[in-house]
C-alpha cells in the first residue's frame, strides 16, 4: 500500500469539560475520497480545525508524508498542501470570481499593475477544467451557491492543494448543483487530490466516497470500504452513547393542548409543519444542526416571518407576528445563544431578570424599586444562582449561572409555553441537572415545554415525546415509552429519508 | 454615590468614574485662581446662560447614543423648530401659548420622522438617515423663513431665555436642572427609561424578550426632537431671533458633551448627569480661554484635545478594570 498523505496518530484534543477528540487515528491518502460521519459533537469539526491548523492536539502525532509536523496555523496548512472549504463560504461577495481566485497571490504585469487579462483567462481554464462555464469577472454575489463551491475548489487548486477538506458541501446546493459538485470532485480525486468529504447525507456518502469514517463522541468507531457498509450499519456506529447522566425525568399528566402549529412554512427553510403540545408536556425537536428546527421555533415566536401556516393557542387561532406579541401570549424562548440574543451582557442580573416583567413593579408611574430587589433576590435564591449580588453584570457570571438568569426571566414574564433551545449547551453536569429540574417545576404548574437539543441522550432523558425533522420536515414522530424511543431510531430518522 | 446593596463601595471605580467630574473642578480652580473675572457672579450666571443650550440638545442626544444611534439633524431640528416659532409671529400669530406649542411640536414631529426612517424604512443606521434629515430640515427652516432671521418674540416667549431667578440663575439654567432631574428619573424610575438601556445593550435580546423595540426607538428620537425644541425656545428668547442657520455646530457639541461624560458609543452605558458635566466642562473651557485671551482657533483646538484625552482616560479606565476582572478570575 502506498504512504498516506497525512496520518494521524493517537490525537486528543480536550476543551473545558470536555473531551472533544480522544485517541483518534486515521490515515488519509491522495487520490481518494474519505468519508467522514457522525453525530453532532462526534468531533468532526475539531478534527478539521486540528488538519487546518485551528486547533492544536493536547496529545498525538501528525505525519506528512513520513515526516512529523505541527500545524502551527491555516496558512501553514495551505503551505503543506492542506486545504478547507468550509460550510460558510469564505468569499468576498462584492469582488470578481477572479479577484476571488487570486486573492493574494495575484499575477501582475511587468509595470506592477495587475495582469487581469491573464488571470482571467487562467480562472476560465481552471474553472473549465471542472466542468464549469463561470465567467470570471461577474462578482461572486452573483452566483449561485454551488457556482460559489466551484470557485472555492478552484481556490484551492490553485494552491496546489493535495488534501481538499469539505464540510458539509452540499448542505445548501440543488439536487443539480449536488451532481455538479460530484463530477467536480471526482475530477480533483482522479488528479490525485486526496479528499476528506464530511457529510450528514447518507446517500452521498454511498455515492462518491472509496472510504468512511465514522466518529462517535470524539472517538474514532470504524473506517473501512464503502462497500463494506450499509444504511443501517452506519447508523449503529454512530450511534450507542452510553446514558452517563442521570435525567431527573418526572412524567406529569397531560393536560390539555395549549398550542397547535398547522402548516408553517418559510419557503426554502422549513415547510408544512404541523404538531401539537399539551399542558405539562416537554416536546423534544431532535434533527441535525441545521434541519431548520431553531428556524422553525424562531417563526412560531414572531422573531422572524413566515410565509404560510396558522397557530392556535388553547385552540384559539392568534397571529404572532412579532416577539412582542409572542410574550404577551406568554411565550417565552430561551434562544440557543445566551451571549448574543438571550442577555444583554453588559447588564445587570436585576436588569436581565426583570426585563421582561417591568409592568409588574410600577407604582404609578415609576417603578417600584424595593418591589424590585425583593422579587431578584427570592429569583436568585430560588434559582440559585451564584453571584456576590444582584448588582453583578450578566458577563461575569459563568454558563451555568447565565443561564439560570434567562430562565428566571422568563419565570418573571409568567409564560405558559416555554421554548429552549439548546438549554444546556455549553453548561457544566451539575448545571445541567439543575436546569432540568427547573423544567419540572415547570412542567409541574401546568405549563408546557419545546425542547430543541441536538444531544440525543438530552432528548431521550427529558422529552415526553419527541419529533425529529430532517432537511425542514418532520420526518417522525415518537412518543416516549414507544418501542422506537431510543437512539437508533431517531438517528434513523434525521439522517435517513427513506428508514422511517 | 451609593450602591444598592449599601455596601461594597470601591472608591477607586466612583473615582474613575467621577473622573469628568473631577477634570470640570481643577479647570474651575485653575480658572478662577488665574483670572479674576472667572469666580464672578456675572461669569457663573453667563456660564450657566452659556450652557443651558447645549445642554438641552446633549440630552437629547444622550438618549440617542444610549440606544446605540446617533442624531446629527439635532442643530438643524432646534434650527427649523426656532424658524417655525418665527414664521409664525412674522404672520401675526403673537399668542405664547400657540408659538411655545408650535415649536415643541415641530422639533418632535421632525425628531419622529428621524425615528420613523430608522425603524420603518430600515435605513442600514442612523448616521446615515439623519445626515439626510440634518439638510432637509436646515433646508426647510431656510426656506420658511426666506432665509432672513426674524425677531420680536412676545415677553412671554423671551422669558425661558432671558430671565432671572434668585441670586441671579438664570431660567434657562433651571429649565435645565430640571429637565436633567426629569431625565435621570425616566431613564433610571420607569420601564420605557430601562427599556432603552435595554435595546441599547443588545437589541436582538430585547427584541426577542419581547420589547417593542422599533417602538422605543421612535420614542427616543421624538425625545431627541422635542429636547431641540426647548433649545431652540430658550435660543429665540436669548436672542430675541429666530436665526435659520443656528446650531450648525450643536450636534457636535452635544456628541462630545455626551463622549466627555462617558456615555458609550455602542449604546447601553452612560448617565445623563455625566452628559450635563461634559456639556459643563466644553462651556467653560470656551469661557475661560475667552477670559485668557485666547484666540477662537485656540479654543477649537483645546476642546478637541479635551475630548479625546477624555475618550483616552475611558479606554485606561475599562482595560484596567477588565484586568481586574480577569485577575479576580484567578484567585
Amino acid at each position: 500500500m502506498t504512504q498516506p498523505f497525512i496520518k494521524l496518530e493517537n490525537i486528543t484534543k480536550k476543551f473545558p469539560g470536555v473531551v472533544a477528540l480522544n485517541n483518534v487515528s486515521l490515515d488519509l491518502f491522495q487520490g481518494e475520497i474519505h468519508g467522514l460521519i457522525g453525530e453532532n459533537g462526534a468531533g468532526k469539526s475539531t478534527f478539521i480545525k486540528i488538519l487546518t491548523g485551528v486547533h492544536t492536539p493536547e496529545k498525538g502525532k501528525l505525519i506528512l508524508k513520513g515526516n512529523p509536523i505541527k500545524i502551527e496555523n491555516t496558512k501553514h496548512a495551505i503551505d503543506l498542501e492542506i486545504g478547507c472549504i468550509y460550510q460558510e463560504l469564505n468569499n468576498i461577495p462584492q469582488l470578481s470570481v477572479t479577484d476571488n481566485i487570486f486573492l493574494g497571490c495575484q499575477l501582475k504585469k511587468r509595470s506592477g499593475l495587475l495582469d487581469y487579462e491573464t488571470m482571467h483567462k487562467k480562472a476560465r481554464e481552471l474553472l473549465k477544467d471542472l466542468g464549469q462555464d463561470i465567467d470570471p469577472t461577474l462578482p461572486i454575489e452573483k452566483l449561485g451557491m454551488g457556482h460559489q463551491q466551484m470557485v472555492e475548489i478552484v481556490k484551492a487548486i490553485t494552491k496546489d492543494i493535495k488534501l481538499l477538506i469539505m464540510d458539509e458541501p452540499t448542505s445548501s446546493l440543488s439536487e443539480t448543483e449536488v451532481n455538479e459538485l460530484v463530477k467536480a470532485v471526482r475530477k480533483l480525486k482522479s488528479r490525485g487530490v486526496g479528499i476528506l468529504f464530511v457529510s450528514h447525507k447518507l446517500e452521498e456518502i454511498f455515492e462518491l466516497c472509496d472510504k468512511v469514517t465514522v466518529f462517535r463522541d470524539g472517538q474514532h468507531v470504524i473506517t473501512g470500504p464503502v462497500t463494506d457498509f450499509t444504511n443501517d450499519l452506519l447508523i449503529h456506529n454512530m450511534v450507542g452513547r452510553e446514558i452517563t447522566q442521570q435525567f431527573p425525568k418526572i412524567e406529569f399528566k397531560k393536560g390539555e393542548e395549549i398550542l397547535r402549529v398547522e402548516n408553517f412554512t418559510r419557503y426554502g427553510v422549513y415547510q408544512k409543519i404541523n404538531f401539537s403540545l399539551s399542558r405539562g408536556e416537554i416536546l423534544g425537536f431532535s434533527g441535525l444542526v441545521g434541519a431548520g428546527r431553531t428556524e422553525l421555533i424562531r417563526g412560531i415566536f414572531g422573531a422572524d416571518p413566515i410565509d404560510e401556516g396558522k397557530l392556535y393557542l388553547n385552540g384559539k387561532e392568534e397571529n404572532i407576528y412579532s416577539p412582542e406579541v409572542a410574550v404577551r401570549n406568554r411565550f417565552a424562548l430561551l434562544t440557543e445563544d445566551r451571549k448574543t440574543q438571550g442577555l444583554v451582557l453588559g447588564a445587570s442580573i436585576l436588569s436581565n431578570l426583570i426585563i421582561t416583567c417591568l409592568w409588574k413593579f410600577k407604582k404609578g408611574l415609576f417603578l417600584d424599586d424595593s418591589k424590585i430587589g425583593k422579587a431578584v433576590d427570592h429569583n436568585i435564591k430560588s434559582l440559585q444562582i451564584k453571584t456576590p449580588g444582584p448588582d453583578t453584570l450578566a458577563e461575569q457570571l459563568s454558563g451555568g449561572n447565565q443561564q439560570k438568569v434567562v430562565v428566571g426571566k422568563w419565570l418573571n414574564s409568567d409564560a405558559e409555553i416555554y421554548i429552549f433551545d439548546e438549554p444546556t449547551r455549553g453548561i457544566d453536569v451539575g448545571a445541567k441537572v439543575e436546569v432540568y429540574n427547573l423544567m419540572n417545576k415547570i412542567l409541574e404548574q401546568g405549563k408546557a415545554i419545546i425542547m430543541i437539543s441536538s444531544e440525543l441522550t438530552e432528548i431521550l432523558g427529558m422529552s415526553d415525546r419527541v419529533l425529529v425533522m430532517r432537511n425542514g420536515s418532520i420526518t417522525a414522530e415518537i412518543k416516549r415509552g414507544n418501542k422506537q424511543f431510543n437512539q437508533e431510531d431517531i438517528m434513523h430518522a434525521s439522517w435517513d429519508d427513506s428508514a422511517i | 454615590m451609593k450602591n444598592m446593596n449599601g455596601k461594597n463601595i470601591d472608591y477607586k471605580e466612583v473615582l474613575s468614574k467621577l473622573g469628568p467630574l473631577l477634570a470640570l473642578v481643577l479647570v474651575s480652580i485653575a480658572l478662577s485662581l488665574g483670572t479674576e473675572q472667572f469666580m464672578t457672579v456675572g461669569n457663573i450666571t453667563n456660564i450657566m446662560r452659556q450652557a443651558s443650550i447645549n445642554s438641552l440638545i446633549a440630552a437629547g442626544m444622550m438618549m440617542v447614543i444610549l440606544t446605540g444611534g446617533i442624531d446629527l439633524s439635532v442643530g438643524s431640528i432646534t434650527a427649523f423648530a426656532a424658524c417655525v416659532m418665527g414664521v409664525m409671529i412674522k404672520n401675526g400669530i403673537m399668542n405664547p401659548v400657540l408659538l411655545i406649542a408650535a415649536g415643541f411640536g415641530s422639533g418632535t414631529f421632525v425628531g419622529y420622522i428621524n425615528g420613523i426612517l430608522l425603524t420603518k424604512l430600515r435605513l442600514p443606521h442612523p448616521f446615515i438617515s439623519t445626515i439626510g434629515t440634518r439638510n432637509i430640515f436646515r433646508g426647510l427652516a431656510l426656506l420658511i423663513t426666506a432665509a432672513s432671521p426674524i425677531s420680536g418674540f412676545p415677553k412671554a416667549v423671551q422669558y425661558p431665555g432671558t430671565g432671572d431667578i434668585v441670586f441671579g440663575i438664570p431660567v434657562s439654567f433651571i429649565i435645565v436642572i430640571v429637565m436633567y432631574l426629569g431625565i435621570h428619573i425616566f431613564l433610571n424610575k420607569t420601564a420605557l427609561g430601562r427599556h432603552i438601556y435595554a435595546v441599547g445593550g443588545n437589541k436582538e435580546a430585547a427584541r426577542l424578550s419581547g420589547l417593542n423595540v422599533n417602538k422605543i426607538l421612535v420614542i427616543v428620537y421624538a425625545i431627541c426632537g422635542f429636547m431641540c425644541a426647548f433649545a431652540a425656545l430658550v435660543m429665540v428668547g436669548r436672542l430675541n431671533t429666530a436665526f435659520p442657520l443656528a446650531g450648525s455646530t450643536s450636534d457636535m457639541d452635544a456628541i462630545a458633551s455626551c463622549i466627555i461624560g462617558g456615555v458609550s458609543f455602542l449604546g447601553g452605558k452612560g448617565t445623563i448627569w455625566g452628559t450635563l458635566i461634559g456639556s459643563l466642562l466644553i462651556t467653560v473651557l470656551r469661557n475661560g480661554l475667552n477670559l485668557i485671551g485666547a484666540s477662537a482657533d485656540m479654543q477649537l483646538v483645546v476642546i478637541g484635545l479635551v475630548i479625546i484625552v477624555a475618550v483616552y482616560v475611558d479606554v485606561l479606565r475599562a482595560r484596567a478594570e477588565a484586568k481586574s476582572k480577569r485577575l479576580a478570575a484567578k484567585r
